[in-house]
């Protein structure tokens, strides 16, 4: 103990508090302020830049998600749309065709009908024809066989009662 | 990179101290030799371990038997009754008394004392010396290498804390070294002990101090033959530092566990005889806190630097290949463990400081865990 107190150098004492309190004073002014503040703020950024991964991954999830929503739905509405377009489809094929029998109905109706009454015009034209030509006939019949008067009117009668019957 | 560097320092000591000693050598006997050599060893040693006036590298004896000394002398500056500054060379290692103004000045045993012309030095019975010694603020080789220290710390931290800003936050060179270190003391011992919320206000110390202890045990191995660690001043101007800041920063709670350490968990009446006991313990415990932190810095490197010193001297005492290089072996081996216990000391002395900071910013609402 004697040995420590002689060993004891009040002016290396007083020089090291001095010395020590100046550089315990620069260095933190001028190094370790600034070291520790830029360790904290990297250490904030690292949080930071880790927090905003996070957010984003979750964001990319969440817009995956979306877009997954979004083909499903896609994918219904096309399917809604393409079985819509079948119904179109079929629906016009069967008005159509209904259409068309209807207009094929009626045309043929139509075409009997003109059919039946060409047909009665042209009866009616030959009952006419078949009538001048037994006048004529029967002019020529006349002319040839006027004899007989009474007997000839008669057979005049026969046979256009016989062409009546045909 | 520190050990060869540490390798090639002591390899450069050894021969500068063998120059010594093969000088001393030829001129005398085998037998005188060891006690004389012992004798030589012991008072280098000896002469290591204090502060100087001046900053000696190694000396020498030459043929003639003049004693070279190699080295720089340092201003000495004297308070008595009026500044008094002048070189250490005037003193020529002891061997010339200094007049300075009316005064006569001695350097003995690396102190300074007040003398008379012709330079007569009084004793006591124990052969100590009673000549007035005048307030001797000498820039000092401790005071030296304190300067050297605090300008390398400045320049290397300085360095780093730019680095920061010029390279987007990110330190580079020898700063990527020394950030970790940065960081394990602020995450493990201040924050751990202190925590998280006071921590900040202590930091420039806790810093400063473990790597000022650092760099200066670090300094102490090296050849230049500083001991500033191991000297008693230094160690306690560190402790006082730890003691003013723990008691001036101390809290209301911090006071009461002092001087009211039971709290309520007791009546007053069954208080009064124990503490008559506590209190004083307690009070006593601040000051053997940083007691015990100076102690501990000082006997472990002044330690160091004798085991070191011993086991090279020993290389010398024992001059044959075996045993000289079995003490260099383990003088090798010491020095290695001397650099790991400079960074322990250091890191005690921050790590304890750190505590007994945490003890006086302690608050409320943590003292009432435990």
């Amino acid at each position: 103990m004697e040995k420590l107190i002689e060993d004891f150098s009040l002016g290396l004492f007083f020089w090291q508090t001095l010395l020590f309190l100046a550089l315990v004073f620069l260095l933190w002014k001028y190094a370790w302020k600034p070291i520790l503040n830029a360790i904290n703020d990297r250490e904030e950024g690292i949080k930071d830049a880790l927090a905003a991964a996070e957010e984003a991954k979750k964001e990319m999830q969440n817009v995956t998600a979306d877009n997954e929503k979004l083909l499903k739905e896609a994918r219904a509405e096309r399917e809604s749309l393409l079985k819509e377009a079948r119904e179109i489809k079929e629906k016009i094929v069967t008005d159509a065709k209904e259409l068309a029998q209807a207009e094929g109905d009626k045309l043929i109706k139509q075409a009997q009908a003109t059919i039946e009454s060409e047909k009665k015009a042209a009866v009616a034209d030959i009952k006419n024809q078949v009538a001048e030509l037994s006048v004529e006939i029967a002019e020529k019949v006349i002319k040839e066989q006027l004899s007989n008067k009474e007997k000839q009117l008669k057979l005049v009668d026969d046979m256009l009662g016989d062409i009546k019957l045909n | 990179m520190r050990n060869p560097l540490l390798v090639n320092f002591l390899l450069v000591f050894t021969i500068f101290f063998s120059v010594t000693i093969f000088a001393n050598e030829s001129e005398m006997n085998s037998d005188e030799t060891k006690t004389d050599l012992k004798t030589e060893i012991d008072e280098y040693i000896q002469h290591h371990l204090k502060d100087s006036h001046d900053f000696s590298l190694f000396s020498y004896t030459d043929d003639d038997e003049v004693t070279h000394h190699v080295g720089f002398p340092l201003p000495v500056i004297l308070w008595d009754n009026g500044l008094v500054v002048f070189s250490s060379s005037k003193f020529h290692h002891g061997e010339e008394v200094v007049a300075a103004g009316n005064n006569h000045y001695k350097l003995y045993h690396g102190k300074i004392y007040k003398t008379d012309a012709s330079g007569t030095i009084n004793y006591d019975s124990d052969h100590h010396a009673t000549n007035i010694k005048p307030l001797d603020f000498s820039i000092t080789k401790s005071v030296m290498m304190i300067l050297i220290t605090g300008f390398l710390m400045f320049l290397l931290f300085g360095g780093l804390a730019k680095s920061y800003s010029k390279n987007a936050g990110i330190a580079k060179g020898v700063g990527r070294f020394f950030e970790p270190i940065i960081i394990y003391i602020r995450d493990d011992i201040a924050i751990a002990t202190i925590g998280e919320k006071k921590h900040q206000k202590y930091m420039p110390f806790l810093l400063t101090i473990f790597f000022f202890i650092w760099f200066l045990n670090m300094f102490g191995l090296t050849p230049l033959g500083v001991n500033v660690t191991g000297n008693i001043a230094i160690t306690t101007a560190l402790a006082i530092l730890t003691f003013l800041i723990t008691n001036f920063t101390g809290t209301k709670t911090y006071w009461k566990h002092l001087f009211d350490p039971l709290g309520s968990s007791m009546p007053w009446y069954a208080k009064i005889p124990l503490y008559v006991i506590l209190i004083p313990i307690e009070v006593l415990g601040i000051f053997i806190k940083p007691f015990s932190l100076l102690i501990r810095l000082y006997a472990n490197m002044q330690a160091g630097h004798i085991v070191i010193m011993s086991l090279i001297g020993l290389m010398f005492l024992f001059k044959n290949w075996i045993g000289s290089s079995l003490s260099f072996g383990l003088a090798f081996a010491i020095s290695l463990i001397e650099i790991l216990v400079a960074v322990l000391q250091a890191y005690i002395f921050t790590m304890l400081s750190a505590l007994y900071f945490g003890f006086a910013s302690e608050e409320h609402e943590h003292a009432e865990a435990h």
